[in-house]
């Protein structure tokens, strides 16, 4: 009884103030058309290499990875200054999961676990294939932005991640992108 | 117990609601038509005005945004900038050259922007140096100095950096009066020994190039201000001139004693054709020109040796005197080109001349005499009439473009807006405190845009927190497009703001360069890739040639320098990415760091002074891997039998 009076009240001085609150929704409608979006929105520059996110969009084989990047919200991190080397799997990578796989990860309540396996395929630096073949001779693994390191393997001049072949190298003004036909997907 | 809580909240409640009501309505009441809203520009949207402001006694020029006051960045221009290696970087040191040496400071006064058929153009903006008389340009595509040229002959350089209606020329005119030639002699003989040159220097239409075309050698006053005229007046350049009684000691009193000094009105088109058919004199000169290069991204300085003089009285019909009252300061020309408003820092009003006046007059050889052979015009048969008792003295005037004029005064403090024509005034308002000069976006042009006066105070006391004895110095802007000004913002500036220039955002910021073209990089000591990285040694000089991408140098390990050595790093950003600078420092480098845009090539000096083995690292924030870009240095005694080597992660820099 006495919350219903209180709401009543409040719904009163609320009315008394609506004039008010009209002008104040209109500024703040203002506000919030100004520029919002992160540096993933921020437009190409003519003669400037296009970043990883940019080059992935144009090519229609990774229309799932894009996908797959935007529901996980992680567009920002692919477009930042880098330097990153994403392993990125073609949509044919993502049909070759268990039938539902790709629908249930892109459910907003599976957000945390997309984005922890699209990470895994970045590393937080510059692997062109050159550096790849100097990190299998030395021995070292690499480490990805999952916090996961990937075994890279040089089999007769082919380089290997996780298993599988990289098929072809994108250089991207934020880092290097290298194909794959596998969803590189941690143990856990 | 409980309900009594629940009622005491529920008027607790509304109690707040009705407050925050309260509040609202009057918070709306003045949103309606705040200052603040006027000069709020939201996070991430742009500014509609670019501000020039000089640093005066920084040496430098600031880019402020309107309405907003917020710094974009500080342009180095006459002063070396440690931030930027500018006359700290070997590319850059030439930039400071003068006929006196390498000289690492100036004072910069009035930046103005270049023009095409009396409008602004944008494309750039040229300042003066005060003391080590020199005319600088700033390239709008890449904000940097790409020119200067010294000024011979010529002392206090003040009545400077004016441009014509087709940016045909850049004016310079000599606050000092010197001995001309330059002389040992005695100092109280000035008077008729000492010359004030008027510098006129050429503007390449296709490239920005200047060009010391021609000197005036005036009689020996000193020159303060100069706008050239517009619409029918141009052809014409206005001087005004103080210490007409070419005192040389104790000038706040010698300097005041005649009722009226002059404006100088120079048809410079006559004396352009004057020259161009061979007249004036060739005589010998010693000043510097520096230019830098886009594409070698390094500066050149080249001593001339001549300069053309053109003595006043050889080309009769091209000079006049106007009288004007006490020691004027401005000298505005209106956007008709018909008033030119001569401000006596001394007078008790504002004078006005008409330049349509000023012909009849000159055709009536209306004249009170002449100055060293000049004429001087009747000063009733110039006049067009006067603003009085529009404050206390006046500096500067600029213009609107609906028939309004903004006059700062120094000593009462205040902008005054008065109406050209009818020399009324409409309103004034006070500045804090002691005001110099005010801009209108395009007012030295056909074509003001009236939006905003932006006055620029020499004086601050109280009107920001303290910073001990030396305060900011202040830039106000006003809303100027109602009947009556509105003060809107107040911000510090770098410097002294002593003088600016304003233009419309969109004209300039689509011709901003994003980066630089590796491709197109034509720097001596450029590698255009990791594997061309290499450490040479010449005797006791070293080279290092280094290049840097996220986020690492190659090489970054370096051996078989020596104590002794004089090292060069010459040092390559390999990015082609908007927005990616990377930075290099030394230990122990007596120099700047390096702040090198992506494509572009700066080189470095060190001299090594103690064995060991020392590191060097990227000063700018590039990357995730910012912290691990850095490399090493060993340091061998001199004589020492350790080979020059350079790796990148043990191996040769264009191992595979």
């Amino acid at each position: 009884m006495k919350t219903k009076f209180i709401i009543a009240l409040m719904v009163l001085a609320f009315v008394s103030c609506t004039k008010e609150k009209q002008a104040e929704t209109k500024s703040e409608t203002k506000q919030e058309q100004t520029k919002t979006h992160g540096q993933a929105g921020v437009a190409a520059v003519e003669g400037e290499q296009p970043n990883a996110l940019q080059v992935a969009m144009s090519i229609e084989d990774f229309s799932t990875l894009v996908v797959a990047i935007q529901k996980a919200g992680v567009e920002d991190a692919v477009v930042n200054a880098g330097p990153l080397t994403i392993f990125a799997p073609l949509n044919s990578a993502f049909a070759k999961l268990p039938e539902g796989t790709v629908e249930t990860l892109i459910k907003p309540e599976n957000k945390k676990q997309l984005s922890f396996i699209l990470v895994n395929h970045v590393a937080p630096a510059n692997y062109p294939i050159k550096q790849l073949k100097k990190e299998v001779k030395k021995g070292r693994k690499l480490y990805m932005a999952s916090g996961k390191y990937l075994v890279v393997e040089n089999k007769d001049g082919e380089i290997y991640v996780g298993g599988t072949k990289i098929l072809k190298s994108v250089k991207v003004s934020n880092g290097w992108i290298h194909v794959i036909d596998d969803v590189l997907v941690p143990a856990e | 117990m409980k309900t009594l809580f629940k009622s005491v909240l529920a008027l607790l409640a509304l109690a707040v609601v009705s407050v925050g009501c309260v509040d609202n309505s009057s918070k709306k009441g003045a949103l309606g038509n705040s200052a603040a809203e006027k000069v709020y520009v939201a996070p991430g949207e742009h500014d509609e005005f670019y501000a020039f402001v000089s640093g005066g006694f920084s040496g430098q020029l600031a880019v402020y945004g309107l309405p907003s006051g917020r710094l974009f960045k500080v342009i180095p221009v006459f002063s070396v900038d440690a931030e930027k290696a500018y006359g700290f970087n070997e590319e850059t040191k030439p930039m400071l050259n003068t006929s006196h040496g390498f000289i690492p400071w100036d004072d910069s006064h009035h930046p103005d922007i270049s023009q095409t058929n009396g409008e602004l153009d944008g494309r750039y903006v040229f300042i003066n140096g005060n003391n080590t008389p020199r005319i600088a340009k700033i390239d709008l595509t890449t904000f940097e100095t790409t020119e200067i040229i010294e000024v011979p002959n010529s002392a206090g350089n003040h009545s400077s950096s004016f441009v014509t209606e087709n940016t045909e020329y850049v004016v310079a005119g000599t606050r000092f009066s010197v001995p001309y030639p330059q002389r040992d002699m005695p100092i109280n003989e000035y008077k008729g020994n000492f010359k004030g040159a008027l510098s006129f220097i050429s503007v390449d239409p296709a490239d920005g190039g200047m060009d010391l075309k021609f000197q005036i050698m005036m009689p020996g006053f000193d020159y303060d201000l100069s706008h050239p005229g517009r619409g029918d007046s141009h052809g014409w350049f206005f001087f005004t001139t103080y210490n007409t009684e070419e005192a040389h000691s104790l000038l706040e009193v010698n300097a005041s004693q005649n009722d009226k000094d002059f404006i100088a009105a120079i048809n410079w088109k006559k004396i352009e054709e004057y020259v161009n058919n061979g007249g004036g004199t060739k005589a010998p000169a010693n000043y510097a020109h520096n230019v830098y290069d886009e594409h070698t991204h390094t500066a050149t300085s080249t001593m001339k040796k001549e300069v053309l003089i053109v003595n006043p009285t050889d080309v009769p019909g091209a000079i006049y005197f106007m009288p004007t009252p006490k020691s004027p300061h401005g000298c505005d020309v209106d956007p008709s080109g018909e008033y030119i408003v001569g401000s006596g820092k001394l007078a008790a009003e504002l004078t006005i001349h008409s330049f349509s006046k000023m012909l009849k007059a000159i055709e009536d050889k209306n004249f009170d005499g002449d100055a060293y052979g000049i004429p001087i015009l009747n000063y009733e048969a110039t006049l067009a009439g006067s603003v009085k008792q529009p404050g206390l003295g006046p500096l500067h005037t600029e213009f609107d473009g609906k028939g309004n004029a903004y006059t700062t005064f120094f000593i009462s403090s205040e902008v005054v807006k008065w109406k050209l024509g009818t020399w009324e005034v409409i309103d004034r308002k006070p500045t804090y405190y002691s005001v110099g000069h005010l801009m209108i976006p395009g007012g030295n042009s056909r074509k003001p845009f009236g939006k905003y006066v932006l006055a620029m105070n020499k004086i601050t006391k109280d009107r920001y927190l303290p910073t001990g004895p030396e305060v900011t110095q202040s830039a106000q802007l006003y809303d100027i497009t109602g009947e009556k000004m509105e003060l809107l913002l107040d911000f510090p500036t770098i410097g002294e703001p002593h003088y600016a220039a304003g233009i419309p955002a969109d004209i300039v910021a689509k011709n901003s360069k994003k980066f630089f073209k590796l491709e197109d990089n034509k720097h001596e000591h450029a590698v255009k890739s990791e594997a061309e990285a290499k450490v040479v040694r010449d005797g006791n000089e070293v080279h290092i040639y280094l290049t840097m991408i996220r986020s690492h140098f190659a090489p970054d390990n370096i051996e078989g320098v020596q104590v002794g050595d004089k090292v060069y790093f010459h040092v390559t950003n390999l990015e082609q990415d908007y927005d990616v600078p990377h930075g290099v420092s030394m230990i122990g480098a007596q120099t700047s760091e390096l702040l090198i845009m992506p494509g572009q090539t700066e080189t470095f000096m060190w001299y090594p002074k103690q064995v060991g083995v020392w590191p060097f690292y990227c000063t700018d924030f590039c990357s995730a891997l910012h912290q691990e870009m850095q490399g090493y240095v060993r340091v061998s005694p001199k004589g020492s039998n350790v080979p020059i080597s350079f790796t990148l992660d043990d191996d040769a820099v264009d191992s595979e």
